[in-house]
């Protein structure tokens, strides 16, 4: 028998490195202890699966806290069920698993990322074997030309169609050329990029082996974001490992193809997920982009062809070598092809990693396999595509996934954020979060962005602190077509996305925060009143007793009274208030 | 008047084994500043002169290039470093209510140490555990699913530990 323990970042966070090493400390000899990633059902960590000698998982347990691991292990010598029936996973949950089509994520969760021996028993580096073969290898083209047929397109963001770029950086002339993973993974409130580095490392290499063979590549490179620590470590062990094993240097396999690999750390900069910035940060310079073209496929890395793809797209390409173009493009609508891997957050129920087919909806994933809201709210919109997106309302939820679709609602399909959000956020203030993101990210080289993206946050902060003028919805939107059509790189033209997808659904919060000023979803601090509701109250004194500044009047048994001139609107009463009889107004 | 650099007196030695394995690779200037910040906690201004005199370049573009990126620091840093996410998915689920608490159980601002050197406080734009959130990192160890009363919980305990050590 074998036990898993689920030992991604977040699985770690919810304190499954506690849980392994409980169960260490007692393991009977005949059972093996072992660690994989992250399955991507978050909020059921820990997470710990019991696998038989055949390799078929008998049970997974969820939420599994240090002090299961003696009756766990009990389990694996009598087998008997009802020593760990709470802790077998429940059938709606499991049903988020058997929704989903994984491809990129194929591995991540089932395998030891750690051990390329784990990885190469599930397939790991099969296609490298494939195209390099000696009698019946593939030629560059021939993987282009898969890649074509599988229409891959770029899941960093912008969707744009892989073999095309790897085809310009073939063609482009020079012998010393570069392979880059963009792991920089910025959008806040995306993960999917250090799941698949933690969780399956060998993947990521595997499909940059492939990327560079077909460049025409000698070095490949990986861009991390200095915040996946525990990333860098499984990929730096990875590397190590592949290389003794002869897929990383000289005459991979006992061909031709020779190629290095090395990690970079980002130093924390947004912008630098930017494909020009990054290559400036690589070689060790402010992170600022230039104009293209030249596009890195002519000039990149140190001014030679190069080529940058998404961690997410790399995690595609062994699959599609080893199924064909073909079943790729069979998956997904007309002009979006194969699966998506989503992180679903927010106030979602079941929040975590989700990887469907192109052509799903919105609502199939949020509802079906998300589970809906938590906590039995009303859902209000789900923002997709970080600072770079927007927010989709609840009427549009029946949109299919599919990049132009997606963009026809004036959010993007993105690297894959999926943020849910409910009738407690107000709009107005997640389009000023998102201009505080980008206003201080802005790397300040065109003037579009650098002071556009801060008149423009100035704009929102006077609106959600009640200062909002008349006026200032014009404002916006003319401000917002300026820096759109003005600014020099994907940051700045991309910035005033989210204020105006939140103004062309929610525009009457903008106007219920400037003419009103009110904040409909009572989560502006500024605009909030709060007061007691007379026939709740039971007179119990807790809230006047909390109240920092002698704001509540009243007496024992007696409805109290909020002075609206004191309040601060701290929130201690409401928080307080056992009855709820605190009211927000 | 002195100048900083002057009076920064920094063990310039400890940088060696650095610079002799990345001062003439082209490109390595982030990657010397990261480990001269794993060195000293932070950057100190001597060491950025010495480095951009054994990199055979001008300290202005070394501060240019450090002053870029979040995560190079020109202050001593705390014992423990709190990363507190506000990031989309963290925002959403009320990572403010979580600054505030520390902030007045700390008494420290964003980007301030306490007083007595143990605690800095850094708000970050997502951790990576978005499903957990809110989440903070402590150090390298990440925390999920806070409330204001955890987080100060977690505060606790490691001033517990601290003072049993002392
Ligand atoms: C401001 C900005 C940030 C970006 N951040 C990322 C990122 O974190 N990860 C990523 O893969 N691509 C990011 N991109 C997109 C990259 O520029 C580039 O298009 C992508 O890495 C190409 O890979 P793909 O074709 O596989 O998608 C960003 C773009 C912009 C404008
Ligand atoms: S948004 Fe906080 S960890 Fe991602």
């Amino acid at each position: 028998m074998r036990i898993a323990v689920g030992q991604g970042s977040c699985g770690i966070a919810a304190g499954a490195a506690k849980v392994c090493a409980a169960l260490q400390e007692q393991l009977p000899p005949n059972v093996k202890l072992g660690t994989v990633g992250c399955i991507g059902m978050c909020w059921l960590e820990p997470i710990v699966d019991i696998y038989d000698d055949d390799n078929t998982l008998l049970h997974r347990l969820v939420r599994v806290r240090p002090e299961d691991a003696a009756r766990i292990l009990k389990w694996t010598q009598d087998g008997e069920d009802f020593n760990i029936m709470d802790l077998i996973i429940g059938k709606d949950d499991a049903q988020f698993l058997t929704q989903q089509t994984r491809i990129a994520l194929r591995n991540c969760g089932l395998i030891d990322p750690e051990s390329i021996e784990s990885a190469l028993a599930a397939g790991g580096y099969s296609a490298v074997g494939r195209i390099l073969s000696a009698d019946s290898g593939m030629t560059p083209e021939e993987v282009i030309e898969c890649i074509k047929v599988s229409g891959l397109a770029g899941r960093g963001g912008a969707g744009f169609p892989t073999w095309f770029k790897w085809n310009a950086a073939r063609q482009s002339p020079g012998n010393e050329k570069y392979l880059i993973c963009n792991a920089d993974e910025g959008d806040p409130g995306a993960f999917m990029d250090r799941a698949v580095i933690e969780s399956d490392p060998h993947t990521l290499i595997e499909g940059m082996l492939i990327g560079a063979y077909a460049i025409g590549a000698q070095e490949a490179i990986v861009y991390v974001r200095a915040e996946y620590p525990l990333a860098i470590r499984r990929l730096e062990h990875a590397i190590e490992e592949a290389r003794a094993a002869g897929y990383i240097g000289k005459n991979i396999m006992g061909s031709d193809f020779s190629c290095e690999f090395r990690i970079k750390a980002g130093a924390g900069a947004f912008v630098c997920g930017e494909e020009t910035a990054l290559i400036e940060s690589l070689q060790g310079q402010r992170g600022m982009p230039r104009l293209k073209p030249p596009f890195p496929a002519e000039a990149g890395y140190w001014n030679q062809p190069s080529n940058i793809n998404n961690v997410e797209t790399f995690a595609n390409v062994a699959w599609i070598i080893n199924n064909g173009g073909e079943a790729f493009a069979a998956m997904g609508t007309a002009d979006s092809k194969g699966t998506k891997v989503f992180a679903l957050t927010g106030k979602i129920r079941r929040g975590g990693l989700v990887e469907i087919p192109m052509g799903m909806t919105l609502r199939q994933v949020i509802f079906d396999i998300g589970g809906g809201i938590r906590d039995g709210k009303a859902f209000k919109a789900v923002q997709m595509g970080g600072p770079s997106g927007g927010c989709i309302p609840a009427e549009l939820l029946d949109t299919v996934i599919d990049y132009k679709k997606l963009a026809a609602t004036g959010a993007i399909m993105g690297s894959g954020g999926m943020v849910v959000m409910d009738a407690d956020t107000c709009m107005v203030s997640m389009a000023k979060f998102f201009l505080d993101f980008t206003a201080k990210e802005s790397c300040g080289k065109c003037v579009h962005c650098r002071i556009g993206t801060k008149r423009l946050q100035e704009i929102l902060t006077r609106i959600v602190e009640g200062n909002g003028r008349a006026g200032d919805i014009e404002l916006l939107e003319e401000l917002c077509l300026a820096v759109r059509d003005g600014a020099l790189c994907g940051l700045g033209q991309t910035a005033p996305n989210p204020v105006l997808s939140t103004l062309r659904y929610f525009r009457d919060e903008f106007e219920a925060h400037i003419r009103d000023k009110q904040c409909p979803a009572h989560s502006c601090t500024a605009l909030l009143r709060y007061g007691i509701d007379a026939d709740t109250c039971r007179g119990c004194t807790l809230c006047a007793k909390k109240c920092p500044v002698s704001a509540i009047s009243g007496t024992a048994k007696n409805a109290h009274r909020i002075d609206p001139d004191i309040c601060v609107r701290c929130g201690a009463c409401y928080a307080v208030c056992k009855f709820g009889a605190v009211r927000k107004l | 008047m002195e100048c900083a650099c002057t009076k920064q007196k920094s063990d310039l030695s400890l940088l060696a084994p650095v610079l002799a394995e990345y001062a003439s690779v082209r490109g390595s200037l982030i990657t010397i500043l990261q480990k001269a910040q794993e060195i000293y906690g932070w950057l100190p201004v001597d060491v950025i002169y010495h480095i951009a005199e054994q990199t055979g370049t001008t300290p202005a573009r070394v501060l240019g290039v450090a002053t870029f990126y979040t995560q190079f620091r020109f202050q001593p840093v705390g014992k423990y470093l709190i990363m507190l996410c506000d990031g989309t998915a963290c925002h959403v689920n009320g990572s403010a209510a979580i600054a505030a608490a520390l902030r007045e159980y700390l008494h420290v601002e964003n980007g301030g140490t306490t007083a007595d050197g143990l605690f800095s406080l850094s708000i970050v734009a997502c951790l990576g555990c978005c499903s957990l959130s809110p989440v903070m990192m402590v150090n390298e160890d990440t925390y999920g699913s806070l409330t204001p009363q955890s987080a100060l919980a977690i505060m606790k305990d490691i001033q517990a530990k601290e003072a049993a050590q002392a």
